[in-house]
């Protein structure tokens, strides 16, 4: 100890001491956010692996490069998980149509077997969120209301609170989530697509997840209680309506009654 | 009916006739009936949006009235176990827990709120449309200026009372319109911290805000409503109507139909027809779905919050104003001997300034124009707008502001649905709610003097027919016809009021007021168009030979072909 205390005034002491601080936290940190990492469940082949290496060199590596590293045209997907790639090519917003503000949403390029293949080969590369499967969909005992609090508090200053979708800065946009797949929505909490940012397990648990999904699916079967929804853009679709609209038909009322008069 | 005329009281002989005279002779029912039955009013089209207002606001009165029975003012808190699934547990106030009852557990219920809201939105809409045409048309020059104010004060109280409405839910989307409220109040220098505190009873949201709304919102806003609404009808009553000229109508009559019983028929058609549309669209289409909001919480912000579109305008203007533009910052920290008040001029700027200027020039338009006119005799004729092209320019710029500011408020609407960054989306429109209005008040009142010169050439020269004629001697000209003299009385019987230079006193000195006031007379009034006078109208016929109409000899060759 009588050491330690005649080095502790050493110019390098204080290195010393912010190195031994910022590995100690690193490796918490590290140890902590593995735990947050979904697990790899879905077991990919070989022959996966190495189908999916040939669709990615001929239709991805373009932009994201030979092996996933990224170019300046594309980021790097190693260590993206196979939960990015089959949100991106399963709802058909990669291979990207052109450079833009956000990927848009097109009909879907690959089959369902060739997405697998190249989420196996990504998922190879680095590990990541994996494909969320039968028991993280499971919406049995799923509450909505709970689900629909926390799409409030987390999702709905992007996509709007009845996820009608809503503007980001210079051109980018929270898209509506009606006619999403379940899966599609787990897999952009658990990778934050585009602009999304990423919601993992420790920020919302997979119960929680279940629950907005749950919440989105209640409030897109049951349509809209109170008639036709206008978009559910709110104020400005109503007052847009009741001037056309309403206006128009009562001023065709005041033509019609006036005309007659005489 | 009282009394025949020969003095011997009336003798009815059937028991209804029995009661009515009861009834007469005590409140004298057959004068005011008399007096009022045989009111004359005018009929154009554009006459009719204070009755649509009027009636939406009955229709308010009525189905706020079946709301008052079940919604439940109060911010203390509950858990929802109503009938609407996704909220089922959720915390939330007793105003939004009752407002969801109303919608999904009370028999017609949603029904009732939705007429509620789209008449309220529909009322907003009538008051503005009757006062643009009235504005337009320039209904409110003397006698009626004072009725034209009260009309302004009615569109603020009806402002006012949608937003003390709309807020009451306590939804997500009032809350946020609150929350938007109080940074306007608290921006207020010195003294807003204060009033948010008295407004809300304490630190923002509190929970005294919706009872507090709720009693303005049913009682006081109303009751205020309902009296200037009186004092409006009685004016214009007063007043009498006014008309659009016409053959026989000048500013000494009224030409047109009493109200009974034809008016007093179709007004109260009118009624049902205005309730019918309103009904119609409340069953068909959903308004404020509150469900999907869900219950007020300060953190959640919705996107796509927009305020009702008579308050969108405000809320566009806070979109639009930059935070710092060119390195000038619009927050300022002003060291006090007290401590440090910040001065929010961004948020205090938009909040007011657009309003300021609206309601100001609202206001104060009447005696703007008779100050530039010096005119101040009573006006009972109308002008079609093109006849008075500054007034239509003004009113056409007003419009385009506001629009504009409308426009803003949906900015990430405009954003998401045409594909466009949002941030260009607003550098736009910022652009715009400065020159739009600019553009607009040129192109209207270029508009408005050209329709008076195609009004000129049509009296001077009748109407083009596309008819071709080949004259004996050779000469191809087109035949025009003349207009009826009906119609001529209309395209001629307007003021035009020529520009006024500067006067002097009697001191021979001009004042500087009378040269301001001859500037803005030129401006508006410099390049006039005169209506078409008789002595012009004569020229014109007689000497019918610039190809309008041809020689007596001529008009026998064309007329037989």
């Amino acid at each position: 100890m009588k050491a330690l205390s005649q080095k502790r005034r050493h110019p390098l002491a204080a290195i010393a001491l912010l190195l031994m601080g910022l590995l100690l936290t690193g490796g918490i940190y590290a140890v902590a956010s593995n735990a947050n990492e979904a697990k790899a469940q879905t077991a990919f082949s070989a022959n996966d692996i190495e189908e999916g290496e040939k669709l990615f060199v001929a239709n991805c590596a373009t932009c994201h490069g030979m092996g996933a590293a990224g170019t300046e045209d594309g980021p790097s997907l190693i260590g993206v998980g196979a939960a990015a790639v089959d949100f991106q090519v399963g709802t058909g917003r990669m291979p990207l149509q052109m450079q833009g503000p956000q990927a848009l949403q097109k009909p879907v390029q690959f089959t369902e077997e060739q997405t697998q293949q190249m989420s196996a080969y990504v998922a190879s590369l680095g590990a990541g969120p994996a494909i969320p499967g039968e028991e993280e969909l499971d919406l049995e005992g799923a509450d909505p209301a709970a689900g629909g609090e926390l799409f409030r508090v987390n999702c709905a200053m992007c996509h709007n609170a009845a996820a009608a979708g809503g503007a980001l800065t210079r051109g980018k946009f929270a898209p509506t989530l009606e006619g999403v797949t379940d899966k599609h929505i787990y897999e952009a909490m658990v990778t934050g697509p585009q602009n999304m940012p990423v919601f993992n397990d420790a920020n919302i648990t997979p119960e929680d997840k279940q629950d907005i999904i749950a919440f989105l699916n209640i409030i897109e079967e049951q349509g809209s209680p109170g008639g036709a929804d206008l978009g559910s853009l709110g104020p400005v679709s109503e007052g847009l309506f009741i001037w056309v609209a309403g206006l128009g038909v009562i001023i065709a009322f005041t033509v019609w009654l006036t005309s007659r008069s005489s | 009916m009282s009394s025949s005329a020969t003095g011997q009281p009336y003798q009815p002989k059937t028991s209804v006739g029995k009661i009515t005279n009861f009834v007469d002779t005590r409140v004298g029912g057959s004068a005011i009936v008399k007096e009022f039955g045989r009111k004359i009013f005018p009929d154009h089209w554009t006459f009719m949006f204070g009755e649509v207002a009027l009636y939406s606001f009955v229709i308010l009165l009525l189905s706020g009235t079946f709301l008052t029975f079940f919604f439940d003012p109060s911010m203390a808190e509950t858990h929802y176990d109503g009938s609407y699934v996704p909220l089922r547990g959720i915390e939330m106030s007793m105003a939004y827990a009752s407002s969801l009852d109303i919608s999904f557990d009370i028999r017609g219920g949603l029904f009732m709120r939705q007429v509620h809201h789209w008449s309220a939105l529909l009322f907003v809409a009538a008051v503005s449309v009757h006062m643009l045409r009235v504005f337009f048309t320039g209904a409110f020059r003397r006698p009626r200026e004072l009725n034209w104010v009260i009309g302004g004060v009615l569109l603020i109280l009806a402002m006012a009372a949608g937003f003390t409405g709309y807020s009451l839910p306590d939804d997500l989307l009032s809350g946020n319109g609150l929350r938007i409220i109080d940074g306007v109040v608290k921006s207020i220098p010195v003294v807003g911290t204060y009033i948010s505190f008295f407004l809300f009873g304490g630190e923002f949201p509190g929970t005294v805000i919706i009872p507090r709304l709720y009693v303005l919102h049913i009682l006081l806003i109303p009751a205020m409503i309902l009296l200037l609404i009186a004092i409006h009808l009685f004016l214009v009553v007063v007043h009498k109507h006014t008309q659009f000229p016409g053959p026989g109508r000048t500013n000494d009559n009224v030409v047109g139909f009493p109200v009974g019983p034809v008016y007093a028929a179709k007004a109260g058609g009118f009624f049902f027809i205005v309730f019918g549309i309103i009904a119609a669209i409340s069953a068909a289409f959903t308004i404020n779905p509150i469900w999907n909001y869900g219950p007020y919480d300060p953190s959640p912000v919705s996107a796509g919050t927009q305020p009702d579109w008579y308050i969108g305008w405000v809320d566009g203007a806070l979109r639009l104003m930059p935070g710092v533009l060119a390195g000038f910052p619009f927050e300022w920290n002003i060291p006090f001997p007290w401590g440090t008040n910040t001065l929010s001029l961004n948020v205090l700027f938009p909040a007011l300034v657009p309003a300021g200027i609206v309601f100001t020039l609202l206001f104060a338009w009447p005696w703007i124009e008779a100050w530039v006119t010096k005119d101040r005799r009573e006006k009972h004729l109308l002008d079609r707008p093109r006849n008075a092209p500054t007034r239509t320019g003004v009113g056409v710029a007003g419009v385009v502001f506001y629009c504009v500011m409308w426009a803003a408020a949906s900015s990430d609407l405009i954003a998401t649905h045409f594909m466009v960054s949002l941030n260009d989306v607003t550098y736009w429109l910022r652009a715009l709610v400065i020159f739009g209005p600019i553009i607009g008040f040129v192109v209207a009142r270029r508009i408005a003097l050209a329709l008076q010169r195609k009004d000129r050439e049509i009296v001077l020269h009748g109407r083009e027919t596309g008819r071709i004629v080949r004259l004996p001697h050779g000469e191809f000209i087109e035949v025009h016809e003349p207009v009826d003299e009906y119609k001529r009385y209309k395209l001629v019987n307007f003021d035009s009021p020529e520009a006024l230079t500067a006067q002097p006193d009697v001191n021979g000195h001009v004042p500087k007021g009378e040269k301001r006031r001859a500037w803005a007379s030129k401006f508006f009034f410099e390049d006039r168009v005169a209506p078409v006078t008789p002595a012009e109208l004569e020229e014109a016929h007689s000497h019918g030979h610039h190809g309008e109409v041809a020689s007596e000899h001529d008009k026998a060759a064309i007329s037989s072909h």
